[in-house]
């Protein structure tokens, strides 16, 4: 297809991002509608609009995909976020046993193969290395999407890709080592702080970037979402959340680790804290979007032309390549002892070669490790088996895993998912939702309890309480929180107007939790009831009563008889509200009724005809049977 | 000298001739505990350990209540249901109670007459009690027979008096062990 030119605006972001924007949203409902998921959506897209097909976007493919990359140090964060630090200390085996082994089988494997192919030694040890990486943005975008990240599979694959991801600090050190007689004094790897140091400072500075992260995390990062909750400006909320990732990034590549090991570690510092339901929903639509673009520039990147000049080859390559790998990952999940079926999808799962992959065929070129025509060969084997990773879970989904099926039961993925999901969660912990929370806490209800009152979360946090910084009236938080595997929720929030937000929220998005609402005042509780809200509290009524009967007590009414009066004048006063409610926009009958409703009671309380709301106690009355017995005497 | 719990139901006592005037004669009767169970328990929320507790600091306990068809408030077995439990008050282990004594304290609206084979109940007030007395069987106690303030709709405030003296009377003498039990 012939390229388009659109002279000035060929460089407009803008229009970049106008292309891109409108890829997605072209093609993503479609894939989705094809069930073939966002992740093969986003490919496509990125192949249709590159430069192979309509020619939108061009060589500026591979620069978009540097920046979007970020997208996976995003995820990365946000996975560690949802980790408790002693789950992943009891991971520490499949990380470094399973992950280790992967790694280095894998590269050995392919360096022999090359050698066989008479490779020379060092370019044999650069694809040996390069190809046994996978793509963590790939994978656990799939495995999430469809919901397997917590399977035996999903936890082995993340294992896997855990240790890639350290293991790729060694690899850029080797790199150089390998390099050419003529390679460039420039190897795209002298920008780091520790290159012109000695070995053990290097390490020292390694070490100590980790252990920033982690005193950061503790003692510098919650101070300040503090202070920055106080200020309730929700952008701002935003802006420190992504200045947290951004930072880490900075840091971890100035002292020569990946930037996404070091979001994941500044995640799991952070996995405890009040603000991570926040965070994590502040940061989940800019890492959708980065790694939406990323994936489009993956896709974007395949070159159709040589692809098509070397069709046999190149295919021949992947398909050797993800079988390779995949033979190995399957025998390795057998040695750790992973269900055939969890195996399999654990192989396929991760077959493909990863994102950082390009980095470093990149740097084979630059340091002259391998010729720029393999290269480019290369790069479109590693796209290709990118691309092929949805295709190849789809197989497994559709083809494989039915087969299963019939004799697994799902018993290990249940179990694991339902961590920290409760049954109930609590919007607002102010005087009137913590009673509730402390309530069900003493029945052995847990429930997720979401405040927006930064002092109030730090103080309650302080006490041992589990809290959660965050407005309720954000769907997305919402979701962060679990409604969607919630049964409850209790909507306690301080003011009116947010209680209205929250309910409104809830009903349009998690339509199958039950509300149990408090409400201030009469005004509130017709609100509430036009919202269709079945269980109202308005927040005095039940303590009023109760003042009322001791009063009532104290005069020497007795106690059961007061009870029993509360109780009916509440039911009565219910009934009365809602009678109200239903003509209440109708201001002329509404005044009038409420006239009748006083008149009513004011007879009421002067005649001696308060058995018309007192509860009927006949059965107790004598006098009847006292006048009969008299008769008949 | 025996101490005596009288275990009070009356869910409309505001109403009631016969036993607010009861309750005031036994005002002050050293080694009489009254127990009001539906002032105590307004909401049938009953305090088991407090009520088992106060149980064992007693030697003949009494319920006294009216008469509300052929047997008694729903408090009473409300308390019933949930005080006396296995393993404490009957069953292998259950023996808290050996030992004690359990009565009726009752007002009924007809005449003594009206209890019997050929009155208009056809049975005797004993015959209705039957459930208490085999409670107090099972749980290792004597059942005493009922006492029983009869015809009180038919009774003038003077009646009430007498019975009301009568019954204080009738305490005392169960205290300090000078009632005759058949």
């Amino acid at each position: 297809m012939a390229n388009f030119k659109f002279n000035n605006m060929e460089h407009s972001y803008f229009f970049i991002a106008m292309i891109y924007l409108a890829a997605a949203v072209v093609f993503i409902p479609i894939a989705k509608k094809l069930g073939l998921g966002s992740v093969l959506g986003y490919l496509l897209a990125g192949v249709v609009i590159g430069p192979s097909l309509m020619g939108f976007i061009g060589q500026e493919g591979q620069d978009i995909m540097h920046f979007a990359e970020f997208g996976v140090v995003m995820m990365l964060f946000l996975i560690g976020i949802e980790l408790e630090p002693a789950l992943l200390w009891s991971m520490r085996a499949p990380i470094l046993g399973l992950g280790g082994l992967q790694v280095l089988t894998t590269t050995v494997a392919i360096a022999g193969l090359a050698l066989l192919l008479k490779q020379p030694l060092n370019a044999a040890l650069a694809l040996g290395m390069t190809f046994s990486l996978s793509s963590t943005a790939i994978v656990l975008q799939s495995l999430k999407e469809k919901g397997l990240l917590s399977s035996a599979a999903g936890q082995s694959s993340f294992s896997v890709l855990l240790f890639q991801d350290i293991a790729v600090i060694p690899m850029l050190a080797i790199f150089p080592l390998l390099a050419g007689p003529d390679a460039g004094s420039d190897n795209g790897h002298s920008h780091t702080l520790r290159d012109n140091l000695p070995a053990w400072m290097q390490t020292l500075v390694v070490l100590g970037a980790v252990v920033a992260i982690f005193i950061a995390g503790r003692y510098l990062v919650r101070p300040l979402l503090r202070v920055i909750a106080r200020t309730r400006v929700r952008e701002l909320f935003t802006a420190v959340a992504l200045l947290l990732v951004v930072s880490i990034s900075v840091l971890m590549s100035l002292v020569g680790l990946s930037p996404a090991l070091g979001a994941f570690l500044g995640g799991v510092v952070l996995a405890n804290s009040e603000y991570r339901h926040e965070l994590e929903s502040d940061i989940e639509p800019f890492k959708g979007l980065l790694l939406g673009l990323f994936f489009m520039a993956v896709g974007a990147s395949i070159d159709f032309k040589l692809v098509l000049s070397m069709p046999w080859m190149i295919l021949g390559l992947v398909a050797g390549l993800i079988i390779l790998k995949g033979v190995i990952l399957y025998g390795l999940g057998k040695i750790f002892r992973i269900s055939m079926e969890q195996n399999l999808l654990f192989a396929m799962a991760l077959s493909q070669v990863g994102e950082f992959g390009f980095v470093l065929l990149s740097f084979t070129q630059q340091n002259n490790i391998l010729p720029k025509e393999t290269v480019s060969i290369m790069t479109a084997v590693v796209a290709i088996s990118m691309a092929l990773t949805p295709l190849l879970l789809m197989v497994y989904e559709r083809l494989i895993q039915p087969r299963f099926n019939a004799e697994t039961k799902e018993d290990d993925r249940e179990a694991d998912e339902i961590r920290e999901k409760h049954p109930v969660i609590i919007a607002g912990f102010g005087r009137f939702g913590n009673i509730v929370g402390r309530f069900l806490r003493a029945n052995g209800v847990p429930a997720t309890i979401l405040d927006l009152d930064s002092d109030r979360v730090d103080a309650l946090h302080n006490l041992g309480v589990k809290v959660y910084y965050g407005d309720a009236s954000r769907h997305d938080l919402l979701a962060a929180a679990g409604a969607a595997d919630a049964k409850v929720i209790v909507i306690a929030m301080d003011t009116v107007e947010q209680t209205l937000d929250v309910v409104k929220i809830v009903r349009k998005h998690f339509p199958h939790l039950q509300m149990l609402v408090k409400a201030e005042g009469i005004n509130d509780t017709y609100e509430l009831m036009d919202l269709g809200v079945l269980h109202i509290y308005r927040e005095t009524l039940d303590t009023s009563l109760r003042m009322g009967a001791d009063t009532l007590k104290m005069l020497g009414v007795r106690a059961y008889h007061a009870q029993r009066n509360m109780s009916t004048f509440r039911k009565q006063d219910e009934k009365a509200l809602k009678g109200l409610s239903a003509i209440r926009n109708d201001k002329k009958l509404y005044i009038n009724t409420v006239r009748e409703r006083i008149e009513e009671l004011e007879k009421l309380m002067n005649t001696d005809k308060v058995t018309k709301w007192n509860p009927s106690a006949q059965g107790w009355d004598e006098q009847s049977l006292i006048n009969e017995a008299n008769q008949d005497a | 000298m025996a101490r005596i719990l009288i275990l009070f139901a009356h869910p409309a006592l505001e109403k009631s001739r016969v036993h607010a005037q009861l309750l005031t004669a036994l005002r002050g009767i050293q080694g009489v505990t009254l127990h009001d169970l539906y002032e105590v328990y307004p909401d049938m929320n009953i305090d088991v350990r407090h009520e088992q507790s106060l149980l064992l600091q007693h030697d003949i306990i009494l319920f006294q209540h009216p008469l509300y068809w052929y047997s008694a408030p729903a408090i009473i077995k409300q308390w019933m249901d949930l005080v006396l439990e296995h393993g404490w008050a009957y069953g292998h282990t259950g023996t808290a109670l050996r030992g004690k004594y359990l009565g009726n304290v009752i007002s009924a609206g007809a005449q003594e007459s009206s209890y019997h084979p050929n009155g208009w109940h056809k049975h005797s007030i004993t015959d209705f009690l039957l459930p208490f007395h085999q409670t107090a069987t099972l749980c290792n106690m004597q059942y005493l027979p009922p006492y029983v303030v009869y015809g009180t709709h038919r009774l003038s405030y003077a009646g009430i008096r007498e019975e009301a003296v009568a019954y204080r009377q009738m305490l005392e003498k169960l205290r300090d062990g000078q009632l005759q039990i058949q």
